[in-house]
């Protein structure tokens, strides 16, 4: 019998990744230049910061806001922001009556052009179970407390389109140009479990 | 697959654990099998639904237990196995040891990865089919139970809802996932109120819009 059927499945995580790796680029399967550019874009290039300029200018732009809406993977693709993970996406506004959070009950689906890779909670089976449920306790736990009278609309990326939400701008942002009002977007409040606030 | 990784819905997981200032990634490891999935991926040997319906293979007190990047390792794991392009043997020695047979392609060069990590890759198919719902449409979520991969969750099935959206034609994940016949057809955000899944209990106002295919529904008297 192999040793494999014997061992716990989550036993040597590094050993096996390494072994995989290596086997893989001895074959030319894949090539370590690709590897370390993958690493690179995800952990280096895309970002919330990304998804933030867009909120920001969203707020600032009522013609970029219309078209972002209307048809936010043309409009997001025109500015170079498209991709893996991003090509077909929808942006969802936050309104006095309505607050629009997102999740992927079924594994991980996540605007990563716009967000980059998904944080840890966002992934956990907690956050997946409850967010169709109890989007509203999730909230209050996460600080937002949420009146009886804004339908909460919370978005299942089950298929392939992606979901990034347009929050609503604070009140005393009026001042404030693109790239100030960007400095105060939050990742959390592109996915829904957040608010924006002036700092 | 009515598997563990189909949770909407489910209580007692715990609380939700959030990192202040969380790295993209934890570890060396995470880098990697990130990277190598994403790099395997465009050469052909699978699709994201067979990675999907891979991943939602794994046991379920396994898939519980596992870190998010373990459930990719073992996902990967395993259609390098399926799909023939490595052995058990070289997965534990980490050394090529097949030298002829396996179904081995190219390495995907350089510039298409890049350029799919900042361009559109369409996973919308061209094609001309009609839409079976119109906005607006009153709809039923079937009771569909299939033993292969799908993308209609429990919590929505039998469930009545209302098409608010037409995203145009996508191919069907329950035959895209089985290297099954091509079933391209019209994807809808769909809106269910919050008291039509979960009871009389629910908030009034809330809702969950979820995706599905024209296949996942049938039309109800408007």
């Amino acid at each position: 019998m192999s040793k494999s059927s014997h061992r716990d499945p989550l036993s040597d995580t590094q050993l096996r990744v390494k072994a995989l790796e290596s086997v893989l680029l001895e074959k030319g399967v894949v090539k370590q230049e690709t590897l370390d550019a993958i690493i690179d874009n995800y952990e280096n290039k895309v970002g919330p910061h990304i998804g933030a300029s867009v909120v920001a200018k969203a707020w600032t732009d009522p013609d970029f806001k219309s078209r972002l809406l209307e048809n936010a993977s043309d409009t997001l693709a025109e500015m170079g922001l498209s991709g893996i993970e991003g090509t077909h996406v929808e942006v969802k506004e936050n309104t006095a009556e309505l607050h629009n959070m997102v999740v992927c009950t079924l594994c991980s689906c996540y605007p990563w052009t716009l967000l980059g890779l998904p944080p840890t909670w966002y992934k956990s089976t907690p956050y997946r179970a409850r967010a169709v449920r109890d989007p509203r306790g999730i909230l209050a736990e996460f600080g937002v407390k949420m009146s009886e009278n804004v339908e909460v609309r919370v978005w299942d990326s089950n298929a392939e389109i992606r979901y990034l939400v347009l929050p609503i701008r604070p009140a005393g942002s009026e001042g404030l140009g693109e790239d100030e009002l960007a400095e105060l977007v939050t990742r959390d409040s592109m996915i829904g479990t957040a608010v924006v606030e002036m700092n | 697959m009515n598997g563990i990784h189909d949770l909407g819905g489910m209580d007692n997981f715990g609380i939700i654990n959030r990192e202040e200032n969380e790295p993209v990634f934890h570890d060396d490891w995470e880098r990697q099998i990130f990277a190598l999935t994403i790099a395997a991926f465009p050469a052909g040997y699978c699709n994201v639904d067979e990675m999907r319906r891979t991943t939602e293979c794994i046991e379920p007190a396994v898939y519980l237990r596992a870190k998010y990047y373990q459930k990719w390792l073992l996902t990967l794991e395993s259609i390098v196995l399926e799909k023939n392009i490595l052995t058990q043997e070289e997965l534990d020695s980490g050394r090529s040891i097949r030298t002829e047979g396996g179904n081995l392609l190219p390495a995907v060069p350089d510039e298409m990865i890049q350029y799919a990590m900042s361009n559109p890759v369409s996973a919308r198919v061209e094609k001309e089919i009609e839409a079976k719902f119109q906005t607006g449409d009153k709809i039923l979520a079937k009771n569909l139970n299939p033993l292969h991969h799908t993308r209609i969750p429990r919590f929505i099935r039998g469930k009545r809802g209302e098409i608010i959206q037409d995203h145009g034609v996508f191919l069907l994940a329950d035959t895209n996932a089985h290297g099954g016949q091509d079933k391209p057809q019209h994807v809808y955000s769909v809106k269910f109120t919050a008291r039509e899944l979960w009871g009389e209990e629910a908030a009034a106002k809330d809702t969950v819009c979820i995706d599905l295919h024209d296949d996942y529904m049938e039309h109800l008297p408007n």
